[in-house]
């Protein structure tokens, strides 16, 4: 186990014990069921997280936050993960937060931070423009106007951006796509000018959208404006926190199938007697501890500011990918066929399993920027 | 053999321009999911070409190329029936009929069945009259197939069946259903039976099940009070195992060969190039593409292995040891090539449907699901492999 400080302890218990009772998986059934993927929550167990402290985990004090940092944040985000609770949490308190926080004046910190700790607003983080993570890529046009800048262009697939009250943007003031050093980060108001969303309907049913805008009005983050470094920050810290979320994802799938291989009979006996299936789950036990090492190895670099932390966090994201992956696929196969049922939970794991490997970088990319941070 | 080679150009001449002549010029396309041409008495022709190309093949008896003309087959020898599939996939013409009674029950009914059986069931399953379904496994009896608890009683004139059946494929679509059921409770594999009813008849009641893919092809199959005529035991009382055992196969030479159904037509490299980009020419995520090339490798190696099966069945030989890996080789192949491709799709495969998706990358989507199902279909690859380790290997049993 990992050590924890007393509040972790306590944020962590608070959490296990609210998902167990508020958000288990029949409440992403009934969102699913009842068109919310467009929304994608429950607006009345938002509350009931931003109530518990949980928008503000990773906002500083002064501005309405707890500061506890990115691993506190983590260890909600594997409760939620758990359980697949829909939520704006990752999206909101975690990648859009961590944009001002890093990127921030004083001013856009005092008007939204304080917000989103409140849990007043919902906001998300705009980067991809293609059907895979890759934030140099960016081509979205940012001109200078009068009153500040007007962005033109697409996004893609975007986690919770549909609904949110304020949207970072990862957009262009020179340069084309590849080279860094154009790229800043604005803001952008729900209800702008010549933005659209369209939502949705993912295998995941959560709230997912691409996003067009036109000429739309746009605050620069930032002054002189947060460029490539702040993104790339950004990106790690919501990448680590992805990873955490999906550690508790594969860490319940586990648990579902441990406990089937201790109740399902065949030939006599339990099935979790047969050796086959005894070394693959030991296996992806193994797997398992492996992978949360390396993810609170990333989160806790994150916190400590240290230099490794882009490769520690592109280890844990790989290795939350390989590792969620397996689960989810062991998951429907130890089960039979009830586990290629829908009333069974084994397809929703699996289902989500295969956005969040997508979000943030496939195995590939973290494999191929590892190599890269590497210097090989 | 230089005669049999004329006879048998004779016979790919007659048959390339037969098959010219008779097959639809829309039969000449990838066939579609909604287009699958399942027949039986309750099917829906979305397509009414398919079912002109079903009519014209089973009237030659071409569904079953080489069953035996007196039940309704085509009578060709295994160098014949090669030549009728080269000759159809040269047009790409589609297949006439989906049909568990061609792949399954007919060539164990042709082993083990009466006359009078074969002479009633065979010809309506050549003409896609009859559809059927396939009654093994339980709520409790999956892997463990020979644990079935599926009672049928000797009531003097007829049987009487109670029990359920779970992941019946299409039973509400079916008319007929081949079913394994128990009339021994003393004995565990010899007391078991094979034998065929109407799914009309009262008592049989089939529920769908909903799949992660979101369709519903299999169902809770429950019997209540059913009566079946005795003459519809297949082969001797308590001698069901054997047929069961046989008919499965029968079942994975099928899925082997090819048989999983699902995939949305799409190749992988092409959807790889325009999904992740190219690099000159080449998928520019080098990582992806390394993967997508090991596993069309090993696809090519399928390939040639169930060629090399088939050369040594052809031969004589009789299926040899490498016949017995074919189905776990092919269904942990199909996985990973939609595992791959939805992969290479990246967000643009992450569609349920809507806004937003393309159709097809939401077809392929959903065929990734479906092909979850392979690995437990027809026996799951755990058991496979331990069919393998047994029964070719030699190994024992963990004592
Ligand atoms: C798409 C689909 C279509 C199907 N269609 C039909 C149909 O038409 N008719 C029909 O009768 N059935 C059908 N089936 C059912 C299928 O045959 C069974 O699901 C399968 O045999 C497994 O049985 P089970 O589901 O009870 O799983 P279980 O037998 O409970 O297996 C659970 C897990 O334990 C493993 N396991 C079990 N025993 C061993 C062992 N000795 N060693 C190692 N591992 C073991 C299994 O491999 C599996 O991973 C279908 C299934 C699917 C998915």
């Amino acid at each position: 186990m990992a050590i924890l400080n007393e509040e972790q302890t306590m944020l962590r218990d608070a959490a296990k014990g609210w998902v167990a009772d508020k958000a288990p998986v029949t409440a992403l059934r009934r969102l699913r069921d009842t068109g919310g993927w467009k929304t994608g929550y429950d607006p009345a167990a938002w509350k009931e997280m931003a109530e518990m402290g949980w928008t503000g985990v990773i906002v500083p004090e002064a501005f309405g936050g707890s500061e506890f940092g990115y691993r506190s944040l983590g260890l909600v985000l594997e409760e939620t993960g758990r359980t697949l609770t829909a939520s704006p949490l990752h999206a909101t308190a975690g990648a859009a937060a961590t944009a001002l926080v890093l990127g921030g004046t004083d001013a856009q910190k005092e008007a939204w931070l304080t917000k989103i700790a409140a849990g007043e607003i919902t906001a998300a983080l705009a980067v991809d423009e293609g059907a895979h993570h890759h934030p140099a890529s960016v081509a979205m046009k940012a001109e200078k106007t009068a009153s500040g800048y007007s962005l033109t262009g697409i996004k893609r697939f975007i986690p919770d951006a549909a609904d949110a009250d304020l949207i970072v943007v990862a957009a262009r003031v020179s340069g084309t796509p590849g080279d860094t050093a154009g790229i800043r980060l604005f803001l952008v108001e729900k209800g702008a000018a010549g933005l659209s969303a369209t939502p949705l309907h993912s295998i995941d049913n959560r709230a997912h959208a691409d996003l067009a805008f036109a000429v739309t009005p746009a605050e620069l983050l930032g002054d002189p404006g947060a460029g490539w470094d702040v993104l790339s920050a950004t990106i790690d810290r919501a990448t680590a926190l992805l990873a955490a979320e999906m550690m508790g994802t594969a860490t319940q799938a586990f648990e579902v199938i441990l406990d089937y291989l201790k109740t399902r009979t065949q030939f006599g006996q339990l099935i979790g007697s047969f050796q086959a299936l005894q070394h693959r789950a030991a296996k992806l036990f193994t797997e398992l501890e492996l992978t949360r090492s390396c993810v609170d190895a990333a989160l806790d670099a994150i916190d400590a500011g240290a230099k490794d932390a882009p490769a520690l966090v592109s280890l844990a994201k790989a290795k939350a990918n390989e590792t969620l992956h397996l689960a989810s696929i062991e998951m429907v196969q130890m089960h039979g066929g009830i586990g290629m049922t829908d009333a069974h939970d084994a397809g929703l794991y699996m289902k989500r399993a295969r956005v969040a490997e997508a979000l943030y970088g496939s195995s590939s990319y973290h494999r191929d920027r590892y190599a890269r941070l590497g210097g090989y | 053999m230089a005669d049999f080679g004329t006879e048998l150009d004779v016979f790919r001449t007659e048959t390339r321009e037969w098959l010219e002549a008779n097959c639809p010029a829309s039969m000449r396309t990838p066939l579609t999911a909604e287009e699958t041409p399942w027949g039986g008495a309750k099917f829906k022709w979305a397509n009414p070409d398919s079912k002109i190309w079903l009519d014209r093949m089973a009237e030659k008896g071409w569904t079953a190329p080489m069953w035996p003309r007196e039940y309704g087959g085509g009578g060709l020898t295994a160098a014949q029936a090669r030549v009728l599939e080269q000759e159809m996939a040269r047009i790409k013409a589609r297949p006439p009929l989906f049909s568990f009674g061609i792949w399954m029950l007919g060539p164990v009914l042709l082993e083990y069945a009466n006359e009078e059986q074969k002479k009633t069931h065979l010809p309506k399953i050549v003409r896609g009259e009859i559809r059927w379904c396939q009654g093994y496994s339980e709520p409790g009896a999956g892997s463990d197939l020979a644990g079935l608890q599926t009672r049928c009683e000797d009531k003097g004139d007829h049987f009487l069946i109670n029990g359920q059946k779970v992941w019946t494929s299409y039973a509400d679509q079916a008319d007929w259903i081949f079913c394994l059921v128990r009339t021994d409770t003393s004995k565990k594999h010899e007391g078991i039976s094979f034998v065929l009813f109407d799914m009309t008849t009262p008592g049989v009641e089939a529920r769908p099940i909903k799949l992660i893919s979101g369709e519903s092809p299999f169902c809770e199959t429950f019997f209540t009070d059913v009566k079946v005529p005795k003459e519809q035991l297949v082969g001797k009382l308590n001698g069901g195992w054997d047929i069961a055992k046989r008919l499965l196969q029968f079942e994975r030479q099928n899925i082997s060969a090819g048989g999983f159904g699902g995939a949305a037509g799409l190749e992988i490299e092409e959807v790889a190039l325009a999904h992740v980009g190219s690099d000159n020419g080449k998928i520019a995520d080098g990582d992806l593409r390394a993967r997508i090339t090991a596993h069309k490798m090993d696809a090519r190696a399928f390939a040639l292995t169930v060629r090399r099966v088939e050369a040594e069945a052809k031969s004589g030989k009789g299926l040899g040891p490498a016949a017995s890996i074919l189905k776990y080789a092919a269904a942990t192949l199909n996985q990973h090539k939609h595992e791959l491709m939805l992969e290479a799709m990246g967000a643009d495969g992450l569609g349920w449907d809507g806004d937003g998706f393309d159709r097809r990358n939401v077809r392929e989507t959903r065929a990734w699901l479906r092909s979850k199902g392979n690995s437990i279909e027809g026996g799951t690859s755990e058991i496979n492999l331990n069919v393998v380790a047994k029964r070719v290997l030699g190994l024992m049993d963990h004592q």
